[in-house]
């Protein structure tokens, strides 16, 4: 369930050519901007059913902590 | 949950007049460099906007004229109608009302009933509960609803989270007392401790306008913007949208036992289409029940459900009646759902705005 959701994620910022990994820091990626933000936070909802308040996002540092996120709310 | 269930008010026609300018999100620079202008123009579907510029059109001059055109179309004579009201957030002064500017420019009898309604993209289904409710028990027999806004001169052009965004539109609603009319169903809400997430912060009487306020900051990397031009925290209302706008459906189909899929069309405040495209997946919406004019106006604030019927419903309402649900959320914040048939609907073709007149 991870990979599906960090796969999940990757396909969501258009990141091709690459592999992004559960340590990363997301907001260094260069596809990472408010477009790409708000799509995120699209797909989790869609997907998980899971809404990430602004407050609670700026926590997150990592594409780990988006998906133990997800998953303490699930 | 504030639901009204409004009867004996027929609506006749719908308007809608835009600036004769257009502006090209595949040529803002803004926005980045080719790649960014096209991923922007895919995830919001807003690709040109029609837009006041330096032209100082204010949302009355774009009111006005769909008015006149309105009146025209329907053969009202103006001395006849009793009701004005104007919603907008971008009126011509502080005072007077702009509706009493209008009331007098239309032509309309000094007898009339005018109001200003300070909203923005709730404003169209707010402004139609209003003057609905102020008609049903018959006291008004025809009525005006013009809502609009020029809500690209509240933008900064170097804030590219908001500036590619907006276009500029006025329109008009005509309503009459008509008792065997289909009736009118509501379901309105606000939420005001968000009030900050879409704010222009100086001008008013909290903090009156000062030099200070012209003052251009870097509010976030690349952001810049001036105390009198709005903010907008794209995170908050994002998330506003896509969980108010479903419920507040939801919740008035339920209430009124309307039938999700007895209606024709879904009217969406055109704010960008990652976000109606997940309030139509949360509510399980075919696609082609959604009509979309972003892609051609832009986010128009107050004016984009009706700016939506003119341009995309016009000529099916010519040709039969249709059930429709319109919906509008954002500044406020402040949210609300109409659900109403069209019986005859009249509505010109789109009207570029004449300079001339």
């Amino acid at each position: 369930m991870k990979q599906k959701f960090i796969d999940q994620l990757k396909e969501t910022l258009e990141i091709e050519e690459r592999n992004i990994s559960e340590a990363d820091n997301f907001r260094e990626y260069d596809e990472w901007d408010s477009l790409a933000l708000l799509s995120v936070i699209a797909m989790i909802d869609e997907e998980y059913d899971v809404i990430i308040e602004s407050n609670d996002f700026k926590k997150l540092l990592t594409v780990g902590d988006i998906y133990n996120y997800i998953i303490s709310k699930t | 949950m504030a639901f009204q269930i409004i009867n004996n008010v027929k609506i006749n026609g719908i308007s809608a007049c835009v600036p004769n300018e257009i502006a090209n999100n595949n040529n803002l620079e803004l926005i980045g460099d080719k790649a960014e202008r096209d991923k922007f123009i895919n995830t919001t579907g807003i690709e040109k906007r029609h837009i006041v510029g330096n032209s100082k059109i204010c949302t009355s001059d774009l009111c006005f004229q769909a008015a006149e055109k309105l009146l025209e179309s329907l053969n009202w004579e103006k001395e006849n109608v009793d009701c004005l009201i104007f919603v907008t957030q971008t009126p011509d002064y502080i005072l007077p009302a702009t509706s009493c500017i209008l009331q007098h420019r239309l032509g309309l009898s000094i007898n009339c009933f005018t109001l200003d309604i300070s909203l923005g993209c709730s404003g169209w289904v707010y402004g139609m509960a209003t003057i609905s409710g102020l008609m049903s028990s018959g006291n008004f027999k025809k009525g005006l609803l013009l809502v609009g806004d020029t809500v690209t001169v509240t933008k900064s052009d170097k804030d590219k989270s908001t500036y590619p965004l907006f276009g500029d539109a006025g329109t008009a609603t005509a309503l009459s007392y008509e008792p065997n009319s289909k009736p009118i169903y509501f379901n309105t809400g606000t939420d005001g401790s968000s009030f900050k997430s879409i704010l222009i912060e100086d001008g008013g009487f909290r903090n009156f306008f000062s030099e200070e306020s012209l003052k251009v900051r870097e509010r976030e990397p690349g952001i810049f913007r001036n105390n009198l031009q709005s903010y907008l925290n794209g995170q908050d209302v994002f998330i506003f949208g896509i969980t108010k706008a479903p419920k507040s459906i939801k919740a008035l189909f339920e209430n009124f036992n309307i039938d999700k899929d007895d209606v024709d069309y879904f009217v969406f405040h055109q704010a960008n289409k990652l976000m109606t495209e997940m309030i139509r997946k949360k509510l399980k919406i075919e696609p082609d029940k959604v009509p979309y004019s972003l892609n051609e106006y832009g986010n128009t604030s107050s004016a984009s459900i009706p700016l939506t019927i003119v341009t995309r419903l016009k000529n099916q309402s010519a040709t039969r009646n249709l059930k429709i649900v319109g919906c509008g959320f954002g500044v406020g914040l402040s949210w609300g759902t109409v659900y109403f048939e069209t019986d005859n609907l009249i509505c010109p073709e789109i009207i570029i705005y004449n300079n001339n007149i």
